[in-house]
């Protein structure tokens, strides 16, 4: 006993350096914030480019991760800018337009930050950043995000299976869904004081979902702790979906016996389903789901097929097997 | 009309001036695009970018040429009707950059993907049909064609007054939720065709008395 209890001071120690860190970066991001936030206004007004400013931010070197492991998903695949990535983002809380988010989230503070996990599970308590870190190892993982708005980047996270968290958690028998939900937050998110979206903002996965290898709890973006435009300090990712279904800012992981009513299907119930997996055969009413335009490609590259599940029908396909997805869409 | 109002009205000198100085300002949202594109300063994703702003100042552009006679009814000027042909052309140029890019750069003129486009989403559909209707305008928008029509030109320009509804409905229906810049356009549409029906109004009940 008086062993294991001292190795817990001993990792909470490790967890005050993480803690430090992440302050560290905050200061820094909020010294450039002040700076960039000015010329990021003046930008939009003449120029209209805040694609060039965001990527000296969080240029890689100034904070890092607990160490990470390669894998081998997406390689091979021409990687997205990082001032892409870090430009271009649709999160609502801090703003509709798709150069707004990076622009108002350089005070928000990603730390100190917990996650409750709540419902159908046995360890129903709320748990740290830095613990969930140490749940498992952090992994890169390159995947394509396609969005449904029709655009599509490659992205390398880094993060962790969300199923080791589930295993952790240990659900009941009960738990068929996982609802997440994000921070919303109107001090610090400028967007929620909007009417424009349900807040806060929820997602959901069934739990076969949650469970696959290839969703992850994403954290950290090129080799960096996420921006905060990305969805800071925690973020889901499910590549085989449209990018919607990646809660950011994540607060609470609820187990449920009942199928989520996430945000989007709450806001156009005709146009958003449950499962949003990545499918071109399935027509949204504003975009088309049968191609998509690479970000980065330049102007004259023109649109590439989209594929079923995304690419990734090998590892997912069977979970939908038999399932009609025009109806499940 | 009263005449020291006449008297303000700038002379045929000063309307060329007039002329050329908006031609020019609405060209800058022009220069501005190549301006940036040259710069590749167009953000993430460019051709969005090109998309997003030559439609909306097409349709800018409409706002501008239906709110000269609004400017008649309400102050009794007229030289600024001398504008309307030029901004009702700057607005088909407008539109027509903006479907060269959706054409061009957007769908590489794939012409199977882009047949599916405007038959599956309303609102490419509304913004196809706004853009047919504005060719034969452009087409007669010459003296020559004016002369020539009389009264049907008259009747064939009114086609604005639909182009701009279906404009405003392709504005509104390509947005994903949020609404207020499709709104705001929709309520200065509103207030420029309530000004027409109100005077119109007006116009017919001074005419039924003397019936």
């Amino acid at each position: 006993m008086f062993i294991q209890k001292k190795s817990d001071i001993a990792s909470s120690e490790i967890t005050s350096e993480t803690i430090y860190q992440h302050r560290r970066h905050f200061l820094q991001q909020a010294g450039f914030g002040l700076a960039l936030g000015a010329s990021g206004i003046l930008n939009s007004a003449f120029a209209a480019a805040p694609a060039k400013t965001s990527s000296q931010v969080s240029t890689p070197g100034a904070i890092k991760l607990p160490p990470f492991t390669k894998t081998g998903y997406g390689t091979g695949e021409k990687l997205t800018r990082f001032e892409d990535i870090s430009s271009y983002n649709n999160y609502y809380e801090f703003g509709t337009g798709k150069e707004e988010p990076a622009v108002n989230s350089k005070l928000f503070k990603p730390t100190p930050w917990t996650v409750s996990i709540e419902g159908e599970v046995k360890k129903s308590k709320t748990i740290g950043i830095e613990e969930l870190l140490k749940l498992a190892p952090l992994e890169e993982r390159i995947y394509r995000m396609r969005c449904v708005e029709g655009w599509s980047m490659v992205i390398p996270w880094i993060g962790l299976p969300l199923a080791q968290l589930i295993k952790w958690a240990e659900p009941n028998a009960n738990a068929k869904f996982i609802e997440f939900v994000s921070l919303g937050d109107a001090q610090q998110m400028p967007g929620v004081n909007l009417p424009i979206l349900d807040w806060p903002y929820i997602e959901g996965l069934r739990m076969d979902e949650a469970m696959n290898p290839l969703t992850i709890l994403a954290v950290g973006l090129y080799g960096n702790v996420l921006p905060n435009q990305n969805g800071a300090p925690l973020r889901l990712v499910v590549p085989w979906k449209y990018g919607f279904k990646g809660g950011k800012a994540i607060v609470k992981i609820r187990f449920t016996e009942k199928m989520p009513q996430t945000t989007w299907m709450k806001a156009g119930p005709r146009e958003y389903g449950f499962y949003a997996n990545v499918n071109p055969h399935v027509e949204h009413p504003r975009w088309s789901q049968s191609t998509e335009k690479r970000i980065g490609n330049g102007l004259f590259a023109g649109r590439i097929k989209t594929q079923m599940f995304n690419g990734y029908a090998e590892q997912v396909g069977q979970m939908y097997a038999g399932m009609d997805l025009r109806k499940y869409f | 009309m009263p005449k020291h109002r006449n008297s303000k009205a700038p002379n045929k000198q000063q309307i060329i001036v007039i002329k050329f100085l908006v031609f020019v300002l609405c060209l800058f949202p022009l220069a501005r695009l190549i301006y940036l594109g040259v710069q590749e300063n167009l953000g993430a994703n460019p051709i969005e970018f090109i998309e997003r702003s030559t439609g909306y100042w097409a349709l800018t552009m409409l706002l501008l040429t239906l709110s000269l006679t609004p400017v008649r009814l309400l102050t009794g000027r007229v030289w600024q009707l001398q504008l309307r042909r030029m901004l009702g052309l700057l607005m088909f140029c407008y539109a027509c950059l903006h479907l060269s890019i959706y054409v061009w750069l957007d769908y590489s003129f794939m012409w199977d993907e882009i047949v599916k486009d405007i038959i599956k989403h309303p609102y490419v559909l509304v913004g196809s049909a706004a853009f047919l209707l504005t060719i034969p305008l452009a087409i007669t928008s010459n003296q020559y064609m004016v002369k020539k029509l009389r009264e049907r030109w008259k009747a064939l320009h009114r086609l604005i007054y639909v182009i701009a509804i279906l404009g405003a409905l392709h504005f509104l229906w390509l947005v994903k939720k949020d609404f207020r810049e499709p709104l705001l356009f929709i309520l200065i549409l509103s207030i420029l065709l309530g000004v027409r029906l109100f005077y119109a109004q007006i116009k017919s009940r001074k005419l039924k008395p003397q019936m």
